[in-house]
Order: C-alpha cells, then sequence, then structure tokens
C-alpha cells in the first residue's frame, strides 16, 4: 500500500542532532514512484543526513519515515538493511568500488550479495554497464579508469538490482562539467526506463536540472520549492 | 528596471517630496544612473493618472517637485505584486533583483520569500534547457549551455543574497 497521495517515500518532521549541532530540526521530504527529486542547499545544511535517514541508514531523533507503507522506526535493523539490498541503490561522490575486484565483478556484487550464481550476476552486469556506456571497460579494475567512467561503473551497480529508490549524494561531485553531464544524463536515463525514483542530493544547480521538481534544505529545514510559487 | 515600481516602493514607508523621492532612489539604487528630474516627473505623472499615488500637498511657489505625493491602496497592491512576480530568468537580472530586495525589506516584507521564488524559476528555465540540450545537436548544447552557466551564476548570487539577508536588513534601516 503506498502513502497517500500515491507517495513511495515519505518524511515528515525529521530531527537529528549530532551533539549540540542541528543537523536536521523538522526536515520533509516526499517521492513519488519513478520520480527524481533534488535536495539542494548549501554545505552543511543536513542534506546527506536527510539522505541517511531516508534510506535508513541513520536512525532520527524524532519524526516519521514510511516507505511503501511501512514504518522504517518500526522495523528491526536487520529488516532495514534487507530493505536496502532489495529496494534501494546507492551512490556516492568518491570511493565506492572495491578496488581488489574488476568493474563488472564490482557491478555485480549486489547481485552476489543477494545470492545469484556468478554468471547470471555477471551477465545481468554487463547489461547495465551497456546502458551506462561502460560494457568495455568490465575487466579492468577501479584504479584503472577514468573519474568519469569509474562512477558511471558505480551508477550501474547501483541500479543492478533493480531497486525502487535511487539514493545519489552528490554523484558528479567529483567530476568536471563535461563528465558530469555524461553521468547525470546517462543515470536519469537508465533509473527512468528502470522506473526507479531518485533523491539525488547536489548543491550544483546545472546537476538539480535533471530532475523533475527540487526541494532545498537550509539549518536542517527543507522546503518544498514547489510550493513557492 | 522599473522606476515607477521603486518610486512607488519608496513611498510605502510615507509621503515625500518629488526631489526627496530623487534623493531617496539615487542614494539607494541610482549609483551610477541617477534619475533626471524629468523621469521622476513623468513617472509621477503616470502614477497619479493610473490612481497609484495621490497629491497630498503642494509645497509653495514649487514646480512639479515640490508636490508630496502619497501612495494608495492600489499602489501597495501594484508593489506587492511587483514583488511577488519573478523576474524572466535572463542574465545580468541581478540589479533588478537587488532593487526588490532592498525595498522588500525597507517595507517589511519577506525577502526571502523573493529569493526563493526567483530560485524556483531559475531552475525551471533550467530544467527546460536541460531538456532542449539532452535532444539537441551540438549547437543546441552550446547555446543551451552558455544559458544554463548564466543562470547557474545568478543562482549562486541568489543564494549569497539568502544567507546575507540579516546583514543586509541591518544595512537597510540605518
Ligand atoms: N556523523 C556526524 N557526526 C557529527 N556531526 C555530523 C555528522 N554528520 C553530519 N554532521 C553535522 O551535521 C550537519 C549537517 O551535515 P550534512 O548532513 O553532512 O550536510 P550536507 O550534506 O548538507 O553538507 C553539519 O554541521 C555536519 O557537520
Ligand atoms: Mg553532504
Amino acid at each position: 500500500m503506498n502513502a497517500p497521495g500515491g507517495s513511495l517515500l515519505v518524511a515528515e518532521g525529521l530531527r537529528k542532532a549530532y551533539g549540540p549541532t542541528m543537523a536536521l530540526d523538522g526536515a520533509e521530504f516526499s517521492i513519488h514512484p519513478g520520480e527524481v527529486v533534488a535536495v539542494m542547499g548549501p554545505s552543511g545544511s543536513g542534506k546527506s543526513t536527510l539522505l541517511h535517514c531516508l534510506a535508513g541508514i541513520v536512525t532520527p531523533d524524532s519524526g516519521s519515515i514510511m516507505y511503501d507503507g511501512q514504518d522504517l522506526a518500526t522495523m528491526s535493523d536487520a529488516q532495514r538493511s534487507r530493505l536496502r539490498r532489495s529496494d534501494f541503490g546507492f551512490v556516492f561522490q568518491f570511493g565506492q568500488l572495491v578496488p581488489e575486484l574488476t568493474c563488472v565483478e564490482n557491478v555485480a556484487l549486489p547481485l552476489r550479495l543477494n545470492g545469484a550464481p556468478r554468471k547470471q550476476a555477471e551477465r545481468t552486469a554487463l547489461e547495465w554497464m551497456q546502458r551506462l556506456e561502460v560494457d568495455d571497460l568490465g575487466r579492468k579494475r577501479p584504479g584503472e579508469v577514468s573519474g568519469g567512467q569509474g562512477q558511471r561503473v558505480a551508477v550501474a551497480r547501483s541500479l543492478v538490482t533493480d531497486p525502487r529508490v535511487l539514493f545519489a549524494d552528490e554523484p558528479t561531485g567529483a567530476l568536471d562539467s563535461l563528465n558530469g553531464e555524461r553521468v547525470m544524463e546517462l543515470l536519469t536515463e537508465a533509473a527512468r526506463s528502470a522506473n526507479a525514483a531518485v533523491v539525488l542530493v547536489t548543491h550544483e544547480a546545472r546537476v538539480a536540472a535533471y530532475s523533475d521538481r527540487e526541494i532545498v534544505v537550509r539549518d536542517g529545514k527543507s522546503r518544498d520549492m514547489e510550493r513557492v510559487i | 528596471m522599473s522606476i515607477g515600481h521603486t518610486l512607488l516602493g519608496l513611498l510605502e514607508s510615507g509621503p515625500r517630496h518629488g526631489y526627496d523621492l530623487k534623493r531617496a532612489f539615487d542614494e539607494k539604487f541610482g549609483h551610477d544612473r541617477p534619475l533626471h528630474y524629468g523621469q521622476v516627473y513623468s513617472t509621477m505623472s503616470r502614477l497619479l493618472k493610473n490612481g497609484l499615488v495621490e497629491v497630498d500637498g503642494i509645497e509653495s511657489g514649487g514646480g512639479p517637485e515640490r508636490k508630496r505625493y502619497a501612495i494608495t491602496d492600489a499602489g501597495i497592491t501594484d508593489v506587492e505584486q511587483w514583488l511577488a512576480t519573478p523576474e524572466k530568468p535572463e542574465p545580468y537580472l541581478q540589479s533588478t533583483l537587488y532593487t526588490k530586495i532592498v525595498l522588500a525589506l525597507l517595507t517589511h516584507r519577506d525577502a526571502a520569500d523573493i529569493l526563493d521564488t526567483q530560485r524556483a524559476e531559475h531552475l525551471r528555465s533550467m530544467r527546460i534547457l536541460t531538456d532542449r540540450k539532452r535532444r539537441g545537436d551540438l549547437a543546441d548544447q552550446l547555446i543551451c549551455d552558455h544559458a544554463l552557466f548564466h543562470l547557474e551564476a545568478d543562482l549562486r548570487w541568489l543564494e549569497l543574497a539568502a544567507a546575507r539577508l540579516d546583514k543586509l536588513k541591518a544595512a537597510v534601516h540605518t
């Protein structure tokens, strides 16, 4: 069952303090299936903390998070990590690929962890690498590919399990304009064709312009920019 | 920039004479381009005709600049609407926005809201350009990129201005 209004993931009144720092101070969020929502705001405003709460990685001090009709707070740690593996995908700014594995093994890893046989996992991995235009890098290790290529491999890995929500935290933060743009084009195209919703954290407007709508986080409070005008 | 709306906004805090309006405008917004008396006069007679201001008194022996003007309710509504309507995003619109923000602060309106409205309007334009770039050929991509980089610069300015509103508010009221 979906939350009211057909939202897939809804958070309300999120608060999270780290010692004296209020990282989140009453933040809200909602996303529909297949929607791309940018989370913008200055550095230190609470964007990553919001993403971590939404993904069940960090537990908020108060507030509620409903995913597909389930309250994340009432789930056990084991249930939450199962949910992350089955329904969520992740892309971060740096260092997510395992350096000892080849690129195709990296992309296949989430499937292998879910118990898929090696051959089948790598075949699916290669399909995703084709969509991200990095299938020719299969046998290379992450240290042997460029930043932009590595990030496309990471996007392929995040989508290989057919997640319903892709969490991307500054996915182009370490790339130049041209490579960042290519990653965003391919990421949004792939996510749309897989009907995955994307929570896209970025402080860059040109990256946010790939989204359907944006919210702005300032001092731990969120503002839905659709309601501004 | 709309001189009419700016003069109206300046009148909101109380009636002023023509010469006083010109001085306030030059001081706050006319840094490199002070108003001519002729501009003040023609603008005020247009505002009068449209019922946005009324004459509140005339100093003896004076020309048009000696008239004292007061804003009407219709004038206040007009300022309100102008402030609330986002500018069409184009490069170098900052001076208009700067004027809007200062006037909003002067008249105790929500300047942060004006910045956010503009921010949303900019991002809307950027989405359209990004989409066009995606479908277009290389020429389209370069043209759209040019616009996108300019809009991004505007947007950064909007964020910086939002972060400095408290300081600006203090400065504007001195
Ligand atoms: N694990 C943590 N321990 C202590 N403080 C943290 C932690 N994570 C975030 N913070 C603080 O919370 C605030 C918000 O951080 P973050 O969510 O990372 O912001 P953003 O992603 O917008 O840059 C910052 O002041 C940051 O220093
Ligand atoms: Mg962050």
